[in-house]
Formats: C-alpha cells, sequence, structure tokens
C-alpha cells in the first residue's frame, strides 16, 4: 500500500476508535452518574411504583452494556430515540435545526478564513512594526473574551451606538438565501471575531516559521519585493500547518456556535442542547453531545489526513 | 530585579484589585447583595456607580459579590485540576508502562470534545451546586495540566540526580514530590494563570448558559445573563460585568505572558 494512503487510513481509523471511546463516555456520563432519568421524569415526589413502572417501559432495568449498544445502534441506524420532556422524535428535532446550526457556523467560516489568512501574511509580512503590532495587540484582546461578552460588546456597539443591525437573528423555513444572511449577520461577525484572533496568529506564526529557510533569503537576496516573495515562496510552504490550523478553528466554531446560538436566540442545535440540558433530557442531550462530538472529531481528523497529504515528504517516498 | 514592563504592571495591579474586592466584598460593597434599592436600570450616578440592574438593585454591589464568587470557583477549581493533573501527570511519567498508557489514554478521549460539551452531558444529571461544578471544572481541565506535567516531568526523569535519588532507594513519593516537584514549579506556574482564567471564562460561560452558579447567589455571567435584556433599550447595564470579566481576563494573560517570558529566559531560552 501507498504509504500516504497508510498512514491515513491508519488516522481515520483511530478517530472511529476515539469517537467510539467518546460515545460511551457520553453515554457512561449520564448513566453512571447519580440521579436516574425514571425519577427525573416523575420528579421527587413520584411513589416507587410508577418509578418502577416507567423503569420498566424505558427499558432501565436491562444491564448498561445491552442499553448503550441498543442506543449505539439507534444512533446509527437514523433512529435517535424520542425526547423526554414532550414525546418529540429527536432526529426529527436535530434535522430542523442542523439546517440553521450549518448555515450559522459555514457562513462563519466563509468569512473568517480568507479574512485570517489575509492578515496573518500582512502581519508576517509587516513583522515587529505597526501593522503586526495593531493586528496581534487586537486580536490579543479578542482572544481572552469569551464567546458571549463578546457578543454583547458586538450587539451593543452595533445595535445601539451605531443602529445598523437587529439584535435578534429569527430565520424561517421560508426565508430567502439573502434575507436569511441579513439576518444572521451579527452572529457571524461574533463568531468571526471569535475565531479569527487563533486563526491568524498561526497562519503569522507558519509563515514567520518558513521566512527563516535559506530559499528565503535567496529569494530575497535575488532581489524579489516582500510581498512576491511571502506570496510566491512563503506561502506554498506554509500552506499545510496553515490548513490544518484553519480546520482545527472551525472545530472551536463547535463551542462558540452553542453559546452564540442562545445569545441570539437563534433556533438551532446549540440553543436545543442547552435548553435541554436545564431541562434534564438526557435523550436530547447524548444524541446532540454525540452529534458534536462527531463533527469536532471529524474536523480534527481532516485537519490531520490534510497536513499528511500536504506534506511533499510523504508524497514521494523512496 | 529587571524592570517589570508597564503591561505586566498593569495586569499585576488590576489583577490585585479584583482579588481584593473580591476578598473584601462584605465591606466594600456599598450595598447588600439582593438589596433594592433604586428603579430599574437606573443609569450611573453618585448613588449607584454603575446604575441599577433588572429589578433595581446596585450594580457595583453585584458585581463585587458576584467577582467573589466567580474569583472563589475559578480558584477552587483550578487549585483542584492542578493537583489533579500535576499528581497524575507525574506518576505516569514516573511510574510509566500501564499507569501512563491508562491514564494517558482516557485524557485522550477526555480531551477529544470540547469542554464545554461534556460539561453540558455531565451537568444535566448531576445537580447544579458549587461543588459540582468545580470538581467537573477541574476534572475537564486537569486533561490540560496532564499534558503539560507530563510532558515537563518526562525531561526530569532522565536527570541524574533523579536517576541517584532512585538508586538510594528513596520512595515514589519522595521522588514526585521531592525531585520532580520543585524542578518542574515554574512552567507550571505560568500554566496555572492560564488555567485559572480559562476557569473564569468557563464557569461564567456556564452561568450565562443558566447552568452555573445559581440565584440568589450572584456571578459575572449569570448577571450578563440577567440584564442582557435591557441592551435593545440601551441599558448597558449588562455590559458591565461583561467587561469585569474581559478585564480580568487580559490582566491575568498578561501576567502569564510575562511569567512565562521571565521562566524561558531563566532557562536560557529566546524569551524576551
Amino acid at each position: 500500500m501507498h504509504p500516504i494512503l497508510k498512514l491515513v487510513v491508519q488516522r481515520i481509523a483511530l478517530g472511529l476508535v476515539l469517537l467510539l471511546a467518546v460515545s460511551l463516555l457520553i453515554f457512561a456520563g449520564t448513566e453512571a452518574l447519580p440521579g436516574d432519568v425514571a425519577q427525573s421524569i416523575l420528579g421527587q415526589s413520584a411513589t416507587p411504583e410508577a418509578l418502577a413502572n416507567l423503569r420498566e417501559a424505558l427499558g432501565l432495568n436491562e444491564p448498561a452494556l445491552t442499553r448503550y449498544f441498543k442506543w449505539l445502534g439507534g444512533i446509527l441506524t437514523g433512529d435517535f430515540g424520542v425526547a423526554l420532556t414532550n414525546g418529540q422524535d429527536i432526529g426529527q428535532a436535530i434535522g430542523q435545526r442542523l439546517g440553521n446550526t450549518l448555515f450559522l457556523a459555514s457562513a462563519a467560516a466563509m468569512i473568517s478564513v480568507p479574512l485570517a489568512i489575509l492578515l496573518g501574511l500582512v502581519a508576517a509580512r509587516y513583522n515587529g512594526r505597526w501593522p503586526d503590532k495593531l493586528i496581534s495587540g487586537v486580536t490579543l484582546s479578542t482572544i481572552s473574551l469569551p464567546e458571549f461578552v463578546a457578543a454583547y460588546f458586538v450587539i451593543y456597539l452595533l445595535t445601539q451606538v451605531i443602529p445598523i443591525f437587529q439584535p435578534v437573528a429569527m430565520v424561517f423555513p421560508g426565508m430567502g438565501f439573502w434575507e436569511k444572511l441579513q439576518a444572521v449577520a451579527l452572529p457571524v461577525i461574533v463568531l468571526v471575531l471569535v475565531v479569527l484572533a487563533h486563526m491568524m496568529r498561526m497562519t503569522r506564526a507558519a509563515v514567520l516559521n518558513v521566512m527563516q529557510s535559506a530559499y528565503i533569503e535567496t529569494a530575497e537576496l535575488k532581489g524579489l519585493g516582500p510581498m512576491t516573495v511571502i506570496w510566491r515562496h512563503a506561502l506554498p510552504n506554509a500552506i499545510a500547518p496553515i490548513i490544518s490550523v484553519v480546520v482545527l478553528n472551525l472545530a472551536y466554531l463547535v463551542v462558540g456556535v452553542v453559546v452564540v446560538e442562545v445569545v441570539f436566540s437563534y433556533n438551532a442545535l446549540g440553543q436545543y442542547l442547552v435548553d435541554h440540558v436545564a431541562k434534564r433530557d438526557l435523550p436530547v442531550v447524548q444524541a446532540v453531545g454525540l452529534i458534536f462530538a462527531a463533527v469536532y472529531i471529524g474536523l480534527n481528523i481532516l485537519a490531520d489526513v490534510i497536513s499528511i497529504l500536504a506534506n511533499p515528504r510523504l508524497r514521494h517516498p523512496k | 530585579m529587571r524592570r517589570i514592563p508597564l503591561s505586566a504592571l498593569f495586569g499585576l495591579v488590576m489583577t490585585g484589585a479584583f482579588l481584593f474586592c473580591a476578598v473584601f466584598a462584605q465591606w466594600i460593597a456599598p450595598y447588600p447583595l439582593d438589596a433594592v434599592t433604586g428603579k430599574v436600570w437606573e443609569a450611573p450616578s453618585a448613588e449607584f456607580w454603575l446604575g441599577t440592574d433588572t429589578i433595581g438593585r446596585d450594580i457595583l454591589s453585584r458585581m463585587i459579590y458576584g467577582g467573589q464568587i466567580t474569583i472563589f470557583v475559578a480558584l477552587a477549581s483550578s487549585l483542584l485540576s492542578f493537583g489533579m493533573g500535576a499528581f497524575f501527570g507525574f506518576l505516569a511519567a514516573v511510574r510509566g508502562g500501564w499507569i501512563d498508557q491508562v491514564l494517558s489514554r482516557v485524557v485522550d478521549v477526555l480531551m477529544a470534545i470540547p469542554s464545554l460539551i461534556v460539561a453540558l452531558v455531565v451537568l444535566s444529571v448531576l445537580p447544579i451546586s458549587l461543588p459540582v461544578l468545580i470538581i467537573v471544572m477541574g476534572v475537564l481541565d486537569a486533561t490540560r495540566v496532564f499534558r503539560l506535567s507530563r510532558a515537563v516531568a518526562m525531561d526530569i526523569t532522565v536527570m541524574d540526580y533523579v536517576e541517584a535519588a532512585k538508586l538510594r532507594g528513596e520512595k515514589q513519593s519522595w521522588i514526585i514530590f521531592r525531585e520532580i516537584l520543585p524542578n518542574a514549579l515554574s512552567p507550571l506556574v505560568a500554566e496555572f494563570g492560564l488555567r485559572f482564567i480559562f476557569a473564569v471564562l468557563f464557569i461564567s460561560t456556564l452561568s450565562f448558559l443558566g447552568l452555573g452558579i445559581q440565584p440568589p447567589l450572584a456571578d459575572w455571567g449569570g448577571m450578563v445573563k440577567e440584564n442582557k435584556d435591557g441592551l435593545i433599550y440601551g441599558k448597558a447595564a449588562a455590559l458591565m460585568p461583561a467587561l469585569a470579566i474581559a478585564v480580568l481576563a487580559i490582566s491575568v494573560n498578561l501576567v502569564a505572558d510575562w511569567v512565562l517570558s521571565r521562566t524561558t529566559s531563566l532557562k536560557g531560552g529566546r524569551g524576551a
């Protein structure tokens, strides 16, 4: 087998094992801890008989391992079970909201990725001078803010001080693409702010790292302009670490999305998760938690695979 | 001792001020935590320096008490994460073998998904109380300390003086606490600042989502949540606790950066 293919397959297999372990963690985290589903449905005042009946009906008397495999098997075949609080089909509820979450996250990604790379290149070009210091200073302060704090500063600034946006992001099924985009403008700005800093700093670091190589010096001595050197010589060699950093930060959007959706009352998956944690609706929390985990792990695998593929030393085996 | 750079000095002073307010909250706060003293959402005035909140409580007083809870919970959970993470990290490095394997794989799984998601999953079952929050945050954050201290201890265990201690028959606990710990301290101290700030952000986010510190206790994240609706009417009440979180985070970061650059330069590294 080609060594690259072997590495990629290994990495994906490792990711799948990790995902399996995480599913076990999510299941065990909700099942093994004190407190039980029947109790949380019926409340503290429930009679022992009612509890026993409900446990029987929910299949809680079976051993935990059997229930785990039933749960996992259900999810793999698209059956997420029903919510405890309203008896709604979880798969359906997720389906309605997943699109909204993906829309928000991908809009944020579309803007933040090119912007971060551009700012990173500019900062690397003017390394140590004022444009670099300005960009680095601003991004350093946004790194240390939690998402919701950044969100409220942005909301206050763009709805009160300079009133150009609506503070609530509502998306309806009938809306056109542009209308939707306008509606999510504010949450997208917040998400971009949140992920931009890391992406930009790591792009800058990757380019600066390459800039120390001998061939960059050659290019400079040849008399090429600094932007040409970066564009033609540094960027192609820095692209692998940049891509993997970008993908890793997209994974970070998973957390950002949960909080930002709550801030803007945006009806999507993160909001759904937080609501049902408060309601102690275990099947929903397990299912949505697993989806977020899968996306996060998936993006991490993708980042690794890309950096494997982009490594020229692996592409041309001896 | 070299001069302290301006940014680190600012960080130290601000961090000190926050800690002072947190410790002496009962004496500093002008009003009690839950006293309704004014009208709803009053603007800042001589009477209420930062205005009043959604039901007319003094924001400054609530922020001082809120800082006490926020900082206490963050400090407790970062101390827990340090104790656990460093102990298991050193243990994994010293013992190696299957202990190291088991601990490292458990940490891999815990770190494979974002802490917030794990916390949400776990908090859907556990009762939400201060000890539970501290333990959940502490355990989740211990994974990062574990990796750092394991890596640091791995470098130290191969040193001659550790070898000498082993040869003269010292116990494992001696090697961990008397040989490795003192030598691993400086990178861990800088890391402590970062863990603390992470815990502040974490507990604030949880409280903001309504899953952290519960009323009648007040904390900064919860205060943002209480007052967020006012923003639409131009009432900036929610921004005050948000600002407190931001300033504390930036101050501690500045101090940690400085400590980090000092320790790297002490080691002959490239720190400024």
